[in-house]
């Protein structure tokens, strides 16, 4: 009743090549955007923005970049985290080196070079798979980690934890403390969006088909004509970009600063996003945006409610948190092991009989 | 040309003109791989029998060495300390065990036939509540593990060695002899045997598989008290002990995730050389290389044999 | 209906945040001071005491004088893991808490304090890194907000060679000595090397530099490269299980324990246990004294452990993160009291606690007065210099009665060399950041 495809025809080659399809799914993700663009920002104030919007539209952005590569096409990977780094250290070099660009240019530019960091962490995909290969991505995390600890041109011979420098994009401060946080949100909800839209766009594409056709049997794959090298190195590219990006804003917008052997910790990056795609959804768009949402929001949620609203000590409540988050992780796992998107879609199939469901 | 020199040269000559010091570089790589190996057993066991990546191990010997502290802690009320360990011993043998069959219940049971990364994912969950519930009753301070294991260094010839090292490789030792035996005479050994090799085949020849994770987890569970016992001697019984499991995971790449002697065999080349790299290249990369080292060393190694050092071989059909 | 109870279960959770949110209950004015503590996490061990010493010198102040003044302090705690994204969710969450706004914030992590530095700058709330976080913050005409008072990381670096110089018979025998630095391989534990690199071409002593990764559970390596380099002295900047480790193996190569010195975070009782008897003789910097026998900490065991409301248990109480915890509360107490005087109300926000820390001043009476005689030595804080230049002093462990006794002088660090370096730091900060220094004339 409320969600009813029946009546919608697609008259034309361009409707039928409409991302959304269906009137109900366009007019849901115009409200929802304009929700984000035209209201949130006038009443963000510092509190949502630093702890709950920021940390979930940058870690959307990464989901989506590693759901690319795991969801997509098949590949595990625990390296995130280094390559995030990647990202937060080249967008540190690249804005004291040349402080005229554009910080959107810098981003970009930062994506790119995680990007050719990840394919030449990418190329042991073509022999080895599976776990062997999540845990020889492992290699890429620490080593990274390591190189940005270790070689001091890399943070300007100062001292190893970089701090962003202020910077301007269209007159309106985005950077440093001072920033306002609706330009903040703005300028990161502007990347999150431009880049989802090309994500869904490579996805459903040649490109995005030979992944999955790499991922749903490789060897049919390649006997079919997907070459095996380039599918799996530009899927291990286009996801390190997004990761990239990522980590550049995690350091330029979110946090203002980085300490690498922390923020970019293993359980807290690698491990954290692989959750994230996991209980979203593998290979889906949405899955990325609710799983990101889903990690990001659940520990504010159950501390808030269990110290604030029921008022148990700070430290019971932080083991709680742990048996919490562990304990809905497994349970999550075994009643959807599809993850939320799949969730959504059975929504949307009990939407479309509400309100007579048999 | 100085770095073509440190890095193909120096080294080689230290090597040669420091005999000793090499000597006793190996034997603390050795020992420092026989407590990798000792991890990367409970992974090993688990994935054969069950086909899960447990990235809980660490976690569990955490958990193992935590509960064995705590229950010393509160059981000390005047017995003989020796009759204290072994009493403690055997209740958190006894908490392993139950372990086992809640893990088995709760989590194998409903995630059978789900996905590898699911099942991999899970036991990350598994790992959160551990070190959630092993806080929540034992506190997070440090804790002193004294089971009486004998302290101190033996000076062989200028070579020094740490007689809890020498303890924790004769542990290991013993571990994977009886684990041998155990594997290939007794009947639940053969069964688990059975059961790595496929699945189905066991099933229908009536093996019970449930009755056999909870065996497998069990014995996972006793690796992961010894391999907490002897890491946590050196560190005092803290958080930190889960993050062990990072250090196991290059050794289970290199050796297989289905071979036992991969394990340490594997375990021991990674002690070696990143001992061996760490200290003669000390020049070239200015240090703390171990970590990501040894993970470069498997990843090398695997592309020329992807299934590791004692791997099942992988066949591909379509 | 699975589905159905989720989304309410949902929405009356997002209901719940929200209000929580919002429902700020008016009471009377009191001093919010946040506390971001981690009783949790990989750090834990040293993250109990620190924040046990905290609130309850603040909960005696209460029960014994009403709070400061007569207006009760409220010590909130949140929770971190030491972990920065959950630091910066709670200092956005309690930064507005309260009607004084908060007044101060201890991130007892350096990473943390990184992060906070600029944010915490442009709300005007004073940061309190007490002998840790950004060295170069010790500048207050670059870092208005920031303190890291009574000594920093360069000073005590500095004092580590000074007492070397001494044990050795004097500074100029330091020619040809070689001095190993073991370090976290993080911001946190390079903080040294540029001042020691400084002081060892000035007095020409040879610098071995080890780092160990993250966590550090294993530096069998580390050492092995001491027992091969023989360095006549090894410092090391630890934190966590990589000061047990690092204790236990030095023991292991048998290197001389009185040769041994950590910076002040890696030379507590949790610290040396694990190794038992082998630590006997381990030494470490430190800027107030360890143990139970002062005015303030007998206070806190009658007005607060004695009623039942202590943060941790009794016997922990005076061991020397413990006594840290209480030296952080000690200071802000003082600071407020200050601030106080200085703005004639009772009422303060956190840009006039600033005014208050930036007058801070420690001396010999206002130690007794505080129940502290012999605790620490005074020092004081200006408008330029937040670091206050205090002196430190070096404790070894003595494993048989299990405490840390003082065995050196108050050392004064050298103030010339590493004034100069903290100046050139903060000069190159404030140039990247467009900042001008302010004036304090």
């Amino acid at each position: 009743m409320l969600y009813r495809e029946t009546g919608q025809f697609k008259t034309s080659y361009q409707s039928d090549q409409a991302l959304f399809t269906i009137t109900q799914d366009r007019f849901l993700v115009g409200a929802i955007l304009a929700v984000a663009v035209f209201l949130i920002p006038f009443g963000i104030n510092d509190y949502w923005s630093k702890s709950i919007l920021l940390p979930f539209l940058v870690f959307a952005l990464i989901s989506l970049g590693l759901n690319i590569l795991v969801g997509y096409c098949g590949q595990i990977s625990l390296g995130t985290g280094g390559f995030m780094a990647v990202g937060a250290y080249s967008c540190y070099k690249i804005m004291t080196s040349f402080p005229e660009l554009n910080l959107i240019v810098v981003i970009v530019l930062a994506g790119l070079c995680a990007a050719g960091v990840g394919v030449l962490f990418g190329l042991p995909s073509l022999r080895i798979k599976g776990f062997y290969l999540a845990v020889a991505t492992l290699a890429a995390q620490f080593f990274l980690v390591w190189m940005f600890n270790k070689v001091p041109w890399f943070y300007n011979y100062e001292m190893s934890q970089i701090t962003a420098p202020p910077r301007e994009v269209f007159g309106v401060l985005v950077t440093s403390a001072e920033a306002s946080p609706a330009a903040q949100y703005l300028f990161m909800l502007g990347f999150v969006i431009v880049f989802t839209w090309i994500a869904m766009n490579l996805v459903r594409g040649r490109v995005g088909r030979s992944w999955m056709a790499i991922r749903d049997r490789d060897i049919a794959a390649e006997l079919m004509g997907v070459r095996p090298l380039q599918t799996k190195l530009t899927a291990f590219a286009v996801s390190s970009f997004y990761v990239g990006m990522g980590g550049a804003l995690v350091f330029t917008i979110w946090l203002g600063t980085v300490e690498v052997t922390e923020t970019f910790d293993i359980l807290q990056s690698s491990f954290f996003v692989l959750f994230a795609i996991i209980i979203g959804g593998l290979g889906s768009i949405l899955g990325s945006f609710l799983g990101a949402a889903f990690m990001t929001l659940m520990p504010v949620v159950l501390k808030v409610l269990l110290v604030d609203v029921v008022g148990v000590i700070p430290v019971t409540a932080k083991h709680i948190e742990f048996i919490l988050v562990g304990s809905l992780i497994i349970i999550f796992l075994i009643n959807e092991p599809h993850g939320m998107a799949r969730m959504w879609g059975i929504a949307k199939e009990k939407m479309r009989l509400w309100p007579f469901p048999y | 040309m100085d770095f073509l020199y440190e890095l193909l040269v120096q080294p080689f000559a230290d090597m040669i003109f420091e005999p000793l010091f090499f000597i006793e570089t190996v034997v603390k790589g050795l020992m420092a791989g026989v407590l990798y190996s000792l991890v990367a057993l409970g992974f090993v066991l688990i994935f054969k029998a069950s086909g899960v990546f447990n990235f809980a191990q660490g976690t569990m010997a955490l958990f193992a060495a935590l509960t064995l502290t705590g229950l010393m802690e509160k059981l000390d009320l005047g017995m003989p300390h020796w009759m204290l360990v072994i009493l403690c011993l055997a209740l958190t043998v006894v908490v392993m065990i139950v372990l086992a069959v809640v893990v088995e219940r709760f989590v194998l049971r409903p995630l059978v036939n789900q996905e590898l990364i699911i099942l991999f994912m899970a036991t990350l969950g598994l790992s959160y509540v551990l070190e959630g519930v092993g806080d929540l009753a034992w506190g997070s301070d440090v804790k002193v593990l004294d089971l009486g294991l004998p302290e101190g260094v033996w000076d062989i010839g200028g070579v020094f060695v740490e007689q809890l090292d020498v303890i924790a490789a004769v542990a290991a030792g013993g571990m994977v002899a009886v684990l041998a035996v155990f594997f290939s005479k007794t009947r639940i050994g053969r069964a688990l045997r059975a059961v790595a090799d496929d699945h189905q085949a066991a099933l229908s020849v009536g093996i019970s598989l449930q009755q056999i994770w909870v065996i497998v987890w069990s014995v996972a569970g006793l690796v992961a008290l010894v391999a907490g016992v002897m890491w946590g001697s050196k560190s005092g019984v803290q958080f930190s002990l889960s993050l062990i499991a990072l250090k196991a995971l290059p050794v289970l790449i290199l050796g297989g995730f289905t071979s036992i002697p991969g394990a340490i065999i594997g375990g021991l080349i990674i002690g070696v050389g990143e001992k061996v790299a760490e200290v003669f290249w000390y020049h070239i990369h200015g240090g703390a290389v171990e970590n990501w080292f040894a993970y470069m060393l498997a990843l090398v190694f695997l592309m020329f044999r992807p299934q590791g050092l004692f791997g099942d071989k992988i066949i591909e059909r379509v | 209906m699975k589905f159905r109870t989720m989304a309410i279960a949902a929405a009356s959770a997002a209901a719940m945040v929200a209000g929580a949110g919002f429902a700020t209950v008016a009471a009377a004015y009191e001093y919010t001071v946040p506390n971001l503590v981690y009783r949790t996490g990989p750090y834990a061990p040293n993250g109990i005491p620190l924040a046990n010493g905290f609130i309850d010198y603040m909960n005696m102040l209460n029960e014994r004088d009403g709070g400061i003044d007569g207006v009760k302090v409220n010590v909130i705690e949140c929770e971190t893991g030491y972990n920065t994204k959950v630091s910066v969710e709670c200092y956005e969450n309690l930064k507005n808490e309260g009607e004084s706004g908060a007044l101060i914030f201890n991130p007892h992590s350096t990473g943390v304090t990184y992060a906070l530095i600029p944010k915490a700058t442009a709300d005007e709330i004073p940061i309190l890194s007490m002998g840790y976080g950004r060295t170069s913050a010790a500048d207050g005409t670059v870092f208005p907000y920031i303190f890291n008072f009574p000594a920093t990381y360069w000073s005590q670096a500095s004092v580590f060679v000074k007492y070397v110089g001494a044990k050795e018979g004097g500074m100029d025998n330091l020619k040809g000595k070689k001095i190993a630095l073991v370090y976290h391989n993080s911001a946190y534990g390079k903080e040294p090397i540029k001042t020691l690199e400084v002081l060892a071409e000035k007095y020409g002593f040879e610098l071995m530099l080890l780092p160990v990764d993250h966590p550090g559970q294993e530096q069998k390596a580390t050492w092995l490269q001491v027992r091969r380099g023989k360095p006549d002295w090894v410092f090391m900047w630890g934190w966590g299980v990589m000061n047990q480790v690092a204790i236990k193996e030095a023991a292991a190569i048998r290197f001389p324990m009185d040769h041994f010195i950590g910076v002040w975070w890696s030379g507590s009782e949790n610290d040396v246990a694990p190794a038992g008897d082998a630590a006997d003789g381990y030494l470490a910097g430190t800027m107030h004294a360890p143990g139970r026998d002062f005015g303030a900490i007998k206070d806190i065991i009658t007005h607060v452990y004695d009623k039942g409301n202590g943060g941790g248990d009794l016997d922990r109480v005076g061991e020397v993160l413990y006594n840290r915890g209480m030296l952080e509360a000690i200071f802000t107490a003082q600071a407020i009291r200050n601030a106080v005087k200085i703005h004639g109300t009772k009422e303060i926000n956190g840009k006039q606690l600033r005014d208050g820390l930036e007058v801070l001043t420690v001396t010999e009476e206002s130690l007794s007065a505080d129940g502290l005689s012999n605790f620490m030595k005074p020092f004081k804080v200006t408008c330029e210099d937040h670091e206050g230049a205090g002196l430190i002093a070096i404790q070894q462990w003595n494993a048989k009665d299990q405490k840390w006794v003082l065995v050196s002088d108050w050392i004064e660090p050298m103030t010339d060399i590493v004034r100069g370096l903290v100046k050139e730091d903060a000069g190159a900060f404030a140039k990247e950041n467009n900042i001008t220094p302010r004036s304090c004339s």
